[in-house]
């Protein structure tokens, strides 16, 4: 039988009369009418919370979750966010703290975290579509889209949409945005905060204006071949350059520098010659370079290959390679000549010492660096096309050089960056298609992306880059667009300046580098705005004159200027006026007087009650502590108003020292400061008798 | 009508090969040039990272022969439960008898084991377990809060930029490691502990009381941390995720 036969029996007797047709029909409408609440049974949401209530009978607490659990879709509405989320209606468990065993998904307990999920919801931190209620939908990128659930070592981005200051809980995000500010990203690429302040480099690449004198042209054709040949922890990022445009380039440098005005010693050039072959010359520099304190901000690489040293300055183990002694001599007698805002200390050195260290740090070579680069002298035509390469890679967004002007927007602004539309991102081979990993495809392989493109390739490990990246996302429209009260504002920049002859001192000194005053500075050594109020006049005069460290078992220390008295003086009187603290009235307390009494009770407490000597050394023969500073001589270095008020809220004076605040009573705090005060030291006591 | 076949077989060998490439780039490990007998690790264990985030320093493990000696060209494959990623997952032995990895822990919060393992010359695999430790949010913060205020007490590690003072104490502080003696205590006496100090609980007057300096909040939060690196694992965070 043919299959139109088949059909048309079928018909007949099916539709044979009105009232069959009519229960058939019936019937189809029927199950058609059972598609919608069947689509909506199989739905993966009513999944997950029929699995959810057959999880919750069988625990001990099935009662009480039950009570918990609210069927039926769930929606967290936040207008002013732009928020709808349906994500607790599967992930049912995020606040049931008895259910912290669970692991599997979805209905794991949420981490405990700051902030709760009705007044930010879901998508804000995690993204992914809030509305959507199956899972590929709301955790995936689909056409209509693209922004898929944030994987978990991202998550740290959507904390900076908000906050635009460091944060304690997101190491990640702080991490990126300082390596964004110190690895030069910024000099090409805008990036504005929220508050529409332009977010400025931390890192201060050098001027090329005078580079002729600085270093041969040479060692700047290796430098661009390969900047981490030269220092391993070099930042200037490798603009894989041909050797004819790395000729070229280094030909138009070396023409358009100038003359830059060193002053150049005699005496310490042919000083710094005799220390290459004199042995009992180079240990002399060699103590000279440890007594400065060089290795506190300088690294140098030992024989076993590991760098020894501080990453404040620049590494120094080929320096002899690259820079003229002339010059060398001239930046050691004073740094801030050659480059005015240079984080580096003007040391008083004599022209001997000068010399001494000149020839220590020239015998710092690599002789292998420099072995192969042979360069004929530069024609006009390489010095030109040397010109237009410097204009193409925007080397002058970083570097100041003659005659090329610093290009404004030299790469697309990254403000928006976190939101860009992935259709309009063109994906290299391989990455797959999501923001995320585009953006690190950009910062691992920028020159994948195709010909011609002129972003240099960086050496980040992996923790940097995943950091970069979240950096990056939190720079996106819902940062933009959030209302003013879910904004926590940056901490403002502080420029201060320290006035008149002591604060050119300061700056000359570079105490910034190390020391903070008023918000700004380094923290590798204490914080200076409250000294006036901390410490005697006599202690520090004798301090700035020769430094000596206060905490034991510490390897970065204050070096010694060799400042003059009329120097030290002008100091002092401007931090002993200046730098005092409101909360502490420095003639409150006498600094010496009280009842041997008080003294006696302030020592049973130092040694029992408080137990002051796990972390401070009074008695050099008994005590150990490692952690504060030592004591010895507490009662001629610091104030009786500052120790008083420090033993009664240390963190009041010094936020985040580990010092605890013990709630002591006005009696024990008193007598502690009487005890203390009498710690006079020996050499001082001696010399009082004198 | 031959040649049509003819192209279609074309076309469709052409596919399947494409796709095939496509497949085998995902795991391609190195053949072993030679067995070893045992696992052992060199660094890498027991290291802390927040969740999802890559560890500090890559996992280390030395394959050996019956006598002890290094094996060169030996094949390890690493497992670990879901989430966690090895770069690379597989690869021989160096040199010098080592196999070094990246690992980035899963985004659950708790202890995972991984697993190395090798085959020996009978054909039979040779396994390694190795414990690591994801951080969650709250753990994170008490690590940070553990570095800035416990360590140079309860951390017996120098390094030149930060000397340990566990030697100068006339009564040892417990290491947070020290499972044994403090999964003894209870979440409540650590908190009274680190709020009042060592003379609460008739301890040591050199535990000083940090009850006035840190919140509730973070008293918490260095309490799961402690209990997360706890050794042996503590109770509640006992769970360990290895593969199933």
């Amino acid at each position: 039988m043919r299959l139109p036969d088949t059909l048309e029996k079928l018909r007949q007797k099916l539709f044979s009369d009105t009232v069959t047709t009519f229960g058939w029909m019936s019937v189809v409408l029927l199950i058609l009418l059972a598609i919608a609440p069947a689509k909506n049974f199989f739905a993966d949401w009513h999944r997950y919370q029929r699995g959810y209530e057959r999880l919750i009978s069988r625990r001990s607490d099935a009662v009480t979750l039950r009570r918990h659990f609210e069927p039926g879709i769930q929606q967290i509405w936040l207008p002013e966010m732009d928020v709808v989320d349906r994500c607790t209606t599967c992930h049912t468990a995020l606040k049931e703290a008895s259910l912290m065993d669970v692991t599997t998904q979805p209905y794991r307990v949420h981490p405990a975290i700051p902030h709760k999920a009705e007044e930010f919801g879901c998508s804000v931190c995690h993204r992914g579509q809030g509305a959507a209620t199956s899972v590929e939908e709301a955790h995936q990128s689909t056409l209509a889209w693209e922004e898929p659930i944030l994987p978990a070592k991202y998550l740290e981005s959507s904390c900076g949409q908000c906050h635009q200051q460091d944060l304690k809980g997101t190491p990640q995000l702080n991490l990126g945005r300082k390596a964004l500010a110190q690895y030069g990203c910024v000099h090409c690429h805008t990036i504005k905060r929220p508050d529409g302040a332009v977010i400025t480099g931390t890192d201060d690449p050098p001027s090329l204006a005078h580079i002729a004198g600085k270093t041969t042209r040479e060692w700047i054709y290796a430098w661009l071949k390969d900047p981490q040949s030269y220092s391993t922890t070099a930042t200037m990022p490798n603009p894989k350059l041909s050797d004819a445009d790395a000729r070229d380039i280094s030909a138009f440098l070396i023409t358009s520098s100038t003359p830059a005005s060193l002053q150049v010693v005699q005496t310490s050039l042919d000083q710094a010659k005799k220390v290459k072959d004199d042995a009992a010359l180079q240990t002399k520099a060699a103590s000279l370079y440890g007594e400065s304190f060089c290795a506190s901000c300088h690294a140098v690489q030992n024989a076993a290959g590991n760098l020894v040293g501080g990453n404040l300055g620049p590494e120094l183990t080929k320096v002899g390679s690259k820079v003229k002694p002339e010059w060398l001599q001239a930046w050691i007698r004073n740094p801030h000549v050659y480059d005015p805002p240079t984080e580096m200390p003007h040391y008083r050195f004599t022209d001997q010492e000068v010399g001494l260290l000149t020839g220590f740090l020239m015998g710092k070579a690599d002789p292998d660096l420099l072995a192969n680069v042979r360069l004929d002298p530069a024609t006009p035509e390489q010095v030109a096309h040397g010109k237009r390469l410097v204009n193409d890679y925007g080397c002058a967004s970083c570097h100041e050089i003659n005659g090329v002007k610093r290009p404004e927007n030299f790469a697309p602004e990254l403000t928006k960056i976190g939101s860009k539309p992935v259709n309009q991102l063109a994906f290299a081979p391989g990455v797959s298609h999501t923001l995320y990993d585009y953006i690190e495809a950009k910062i691992r392989q920028p020159r994948a992306f195709g010909p011609g493109l002129k972003m240099p390739q960086y050496t980040f490990n992996t923790a940097q880059v995943d950091a970069l990246v979240n950096a990056l996302l939190s720079h996106n429209e819902r940062a933009l667009n959030l209302p003013a009260a879910k904004t926590v504002p940056a901490v403002a920049a502080s420029h201060y300046e320290p006035a008149g002859r002591a604060g050119q001192l300061i700056n000359d000194l570079s105490c910034f580098s190390c020391h903070a005053i008023n918000g700004r500075g380094g923290d590798m050594a204490p914080d200076l705005t409250w000294e006036g109020s901390a410490v005697q006049r006599d202690w520090l005069v004798q301090f700035l004159r020769n430094p000596n460290t206060l905490r034991p078992a510490l390897i970065r220390r204050m070096p010694k200027f060799n400042l003059t008295d009329a120097e030290i003086n002008t100091l002092a009187d401007y931090i002993m006026t200046v730098y005092q603290s409101p909360k502490v009235d420095r003639e409150s307390m006498p600094l010496a007087g009280y009842p041997p009494g008080q003294i006696e009770l302030g020592k049973q407490l130092y040694y029992s009650k408080y137990g002051c000597q796990g972390c401070h050394i009074l008695d050099t023969k008994q005590d150990k502590g490692y952690i504060g500073p030592t004591l010895t001589h507490v009662g001629s270095r610091l104030t009786a108003a500052w120790i008083y008020n420090w033993l009664k809220d240390p963190q009041a004076l010094r936020p985040g020292t580990q010092e605890p605040k013990r709630n002591m009573s006005d009696e024990d705090a008193r007598a502690l400061t009487a005890f203390l005060m009498s710690q006079k030291g020996r050499e001082t006591q001696e010399a009082k008798k004198r | 009508m031959k040649r049509t076949a003819c192209i279609l077989v074309l076309l469709i060998t052409a596919l399947w090969l494409g796709c095939s490439r496509q497949a085998g780039t995902q795991a391609v490990a190195a053949k072993p040039t030679a067995f070893g007998a045992a696992l052992v690790e060199s660094s890498g264990g027991k290291q802390t990272a927040e969740v999802g985030t890559p560890l500090a320093q890559p996992l280390v493990v030395q394959v050996n022969d019956e006598q002890g000696n290094a094996v060169t060209g030996a094949l390890v494959i690493m497992h670990g439960p879901g989430g966690v990623a090895f770069d690379p997952a597989a690869g021989v032995s160096d040199s010098s008898g080592q196999f070094t990895t990246n690992v980035a822990l899963g985004t659950i919060p708790g202890r995972y084991q991984l697993t190395a393992s090798t085959t020996n010359k009978a054909g039979k695999t040779v396994e390694l377990k190795i414990e690591e430790i994801a951080l969650g949010y709250q753990e994170m913060l008490g690590s940070q809060l553990n570095d800035q205020y416990c360590a140079r007490c309860h951390n017996q590690e120098s390094s030149p930029e930060r000397v340990s003072n566990y030697d100068n104490l006339a009564v040892k502080p417990h290491l947070f490691t020290e499972g044994d003696t403090l999964n003894k205590i209870s979440d409540a006496d650590l908190a009274a502990i680190i709020s009042h100090g060592g003379p609460a609980l008739n301890k040591s007057s050199l535990m000083p009381p940090y009850g006035y300096t840190l919140s509730k909040s973070e008293i918490q939060a260095v309490i799961a941390y402690i209990r997360m690196v706890s050794d042996p694992p503590y109770g509640a965070s006992g769970i360990v995720y290895a593969q199933k």
